[in-house]
């Protein structure tokens, strides 16, 4: 895989054995941890690739590894690619078993001030400095290691206030017993939230449950246009399944905004404008 | 000598006025019990539907996560405010005409606080769960701030209401007739607390309820502060607001002055305590509630012009939506049937008459709960992505419990007063005492002359 001249945003990764071969989607993040290694902690990460790859199917509880890394995990979406085809929401709704009025990835088709209609996928944004996470009176919502906002459904009162604090509606109520259920019985975790709780409040987890151990976010992988892109800035590369970028270059050529800036909440959600659109709302 | 025996015998009425709720409660009162019982029962009903079912037979959705339960719950800790800040600040300002209305100002504050509570609670999604606010509270987030600024003010009503109490059940129980029971006389010797009237104990009694009275006022400032910072803390357009902490203030006292006249006008003519309770009573009551009124007018104009005049999007479409939008009607039904006609009624010579005063305060009664469903939906619904609004439903659940939670406070009042005397006996004795004018007509007359 070589790399064009005129972008220097996409990464140059390893070859792979077969350089022939595309790479699969569930393979993606284990490029970017090989990518992250090659571009700053060289040899460090490798033994990381080899306990959480394929390579390791006699392994699937993941027990007995190494401990995982430090992430900053962060999400590109870029606008010039989204159709507002809503395949993100149907996907993540799926496999999260949730019922349609959740919608933790939810496609807004707004009309800005320019006059342009542009589709934004919107899902939680994953604050550095969330007001959510303030307002909750009992610790139910947190965030973890990784920079991500979750929520323990064990321990939420159903204050609501969180939705109210919220600036991205980025949050959902589950005012009935779920009716959608996983088909077997699981324990739900902060990490993954399903069955969903009657009484508390859920809302995107960015799929750590995946992109921990080197899977893609199900909008992501259910995206046709190649629209999102998820990464870490410390690490600082990016894949949308198809190609990985490297992310602070990425954000700054393509001028990347985030929503709402001017609330300080610190999103880890970027998005790329492209037809000029003005995003302030 | 004819005076000394006149005396006598007013101090002698006075008490079976008193007590009159306690041995004669009226033929009304069963009939009454039941009716307010049986919408208390259908309020149950429906939160025991609202348990089995979840949060959305109380008419709520992702668009509109907070409504009419958050509005019940400012609303009745407002009205509650209102009874405990009227009964403690004409106690620190020496109003003598105060002493036959504090002890149902007193009581409105507290069972209207125990209601309003009680929305807290209904509002959760896990009301099992509150527990966790003592184990794992986040001192940062303005629930754990409400929850302990309700319940400490809370315990400061029960003792504003208990201490001015004490003489007033060591006389009950001291005049026990030989039918009283066992549970009765345990009951007042216990209340009573010892009290034999000697001057340390008088003196030490004065002392505590002026401290309480001075103690009251902050505490019920920070209450309903804090209740508003809930909503303030937000980045929400129409919550995040400087001005929301005294606005909230000014408008629970506003509304609570204005129950206080209603529940007053209610006992007054249900037990004929009309000889101690007199025009003059309503009128400087609905004087306090106009200058309230009148307050609370001009907070709301200047937080709604600040919000409009920059053309700030999101500030501009709440006011938008409140002057002209779909919230239109009821905002100028608030404006007009809430505070206009409410402070004409409180202020015009012509209307200076007992059921126009009353209509004043339940007007703006009713008014100030529609304003707090205005001060609630609004910013709830409103879009801040995109451009749709939330909907909203009301619902038969929602419905039962604010009728319930209504109907709760004539209720608690009329068995609060089966067990303790209407009339803050002691303290009228008191005031007498201190030579003020000699009937409650001659009172009110004093008190009209010094406003």
């Amino acid at each position: 895989m070589t790399v064009p001249p005129d972008r220097v945003d996409l990464v140059e990764l390893p070859q792979a054995e077969d350089p022939a071969r595309r790479m699969s989607r569930r393979q993606a993040l284990l490029a970017l941890a090989a990518a992250g290694s090659a571009l700053a902690a060289g040899p460090l990460l490798a033994p990381l690739v080899q306990v959480h790859g394929e390579s390791d199917p006699a392994d699937p509880t993941h027990a007995g590894e190494t401990p995982l890394p430090p992430r900053r995990w962060a999400m590109v979406i870029d606008l010039r690619r989204c159709d507002g085809c809503k395949k993100c929401t149907e996907a993540c709704q799926a496999k999260h078993y949730l019922p349609p009025e959740q919608e933790w990835i939810k496609v807004y088709t707004v009309r800005d001030r320019t006059g342009v209609e542009v589709n934004i996928p919107r899902l939680c944004m994953h604050c550095e400095d969330a007001p959510c996470v303030r307002v909750c009176p009992v610790t139910a919502t947190f965030v973890d290691r990784d920079g991500l906002v979750l929520v323990d459904q064990d321990k939420c009162i159903g204050c609501r206030l969180c939705m109210a604090a919220c600036p991205y509606e980025a949050r959902y109520f589950n005012w009935t017993e779920p009716k959608v259920k996983p088909p077997l019985p699981t324990k739900a975790t902060p990490e993954y939230p399903s069955p969903q709780q009657r009484g508390t409040v859920g809302k995107c987890v960015l799929c750590v449950h995946n992109i921990k151990y080197g899977e893609l976010p199900y909008c992501l992988e259910a995206c046709t246009m190649d629209a999102i892109y998820v990464g870490d800035l410390d690490a600082d590369v990016a894949t949308n399944g198809t190609e990985t970028v490297r992310l602070s270059t990425f954000l700054s050529e393509n001028n990347a905004i985030r929503l709402k800036e001017e609330l300080n909440t610190k999103p880890r959600v970027w998005y790329i404008p492209g037809h000029g659109e003005d995003l302030g709302w | 000598m004819v005076a000394a025996v006149r005396e006598s015998r007013d101090a002698v009425a006075l008490q079976e006025a008193a007590f009159r709720p306690m041995h004669a409660p009226g033929r009304w009162f069963w009939p009454l019990f039941l009716v307010l019982g049986a919408l208390v029962a259908l309020a149950a009903v429906g939160y025991g539907y609202q348990l089995l079912s979840g949060l959305w037979v109380a008419g709520y959705n992702d668009t509109a996560f907070y409504g009419i339960y958050e509005a019940n719950l400012v609303a009745f800790i407002g009205v509650s405010y209102g009874g405990a800040l009227v009964s403690a600040v004409l106690r620190l300002t020496n109003a003598r005409w105060r002493a036959p209305v504090t002890r149902m100002a007193e009581g409105m504050a507290l069972v209207s606080l125990l209601v309003g509570a009680a929305f807290a609670i209904i509002h959760l999604g896990r009301p099992e769960r509150i527990w966790l606010l003592i184990v794992s509270p986040q001192a940062a987030s303005p629930i754990v701030w409400d929850a302990i600024a309700i319940t400490t003010y809370l315990v400061a009503t029960l003792i504003f209401l208990y201490l001015p109490l004490i003489p007033d059940m060591a006389f009950a129980r001291d005049r026990l007739g030989p039918s009283a029971n066992r549970l009765q006389r345990v009951f007042y010797r216990l209340a009573a607390a010892g009290w034999q009237g000697t001057p340390a104990q008088r003196r030490s009694l004065n002392w505590s309820v002026g401290a309480m009275a001075v103690l009251i006022i902050p505490l019920a400032i920070t209450v309903h502060s804090v209740l508003a910072w809930a909503f303030s803390m937000t980045s929400r357009p129409g919550w995040h607001s400087t001005i929301f902490g005294p606005y909230f203030v000014i408008g629970a006292l506003y509304s609570g002055v204005a129950l206080v006249i209603v529940v007053v006008a209610a006992f007054r003519k249900a037990y004929r305590l009309e000889p101690y309770i007199g025009l003059g009573h309503f009128v400087s009551l609905a004087r306090i509630m106009a200058v309230l009124g009148a307050v609370y007018l001009y907070f709301t104009f200047s937080e709604l012009l600040t919000a409009a005049y920059t053309a700030s999007h999101e500030e501009a479409s709440i006011v938008a939506v409140l002057l002209e939008g779909s919230w239109a009607p009821l905002f100028w039904t608030f404006m007009v049937g809430g505070i206009f006609v409410p402070l004409a009624l409180s202020l015009a010579p012509a209307t200076r008459k007992v059921r126009y005063l009353v209509l004043a305060g339940l007007l703006a009664v009713v008014g100030m709960w529609l304003k707090r469903m205005l001060i609630t939906l609004p910013p709830a619904t409103a879009p801040l992505i995109g451009d749709v609004w939330g909907t909203v439903q009301l619902t038969w659940v929602a419905i039962a419990l604010t009728l319930g939670a209504t109907a709760a406070i004539p209720l608690g009042l009329m068995i609060l007063f089966r067990f303790v005397p209407i009339l803050a006996l002691h303290e009228m004795e008191e005031v007498d005492a201190e030579g003020a004018p000699e009937s409650a007509h001659d009172r009110a007359v004093a008190v009209e002359g010094v406003l």
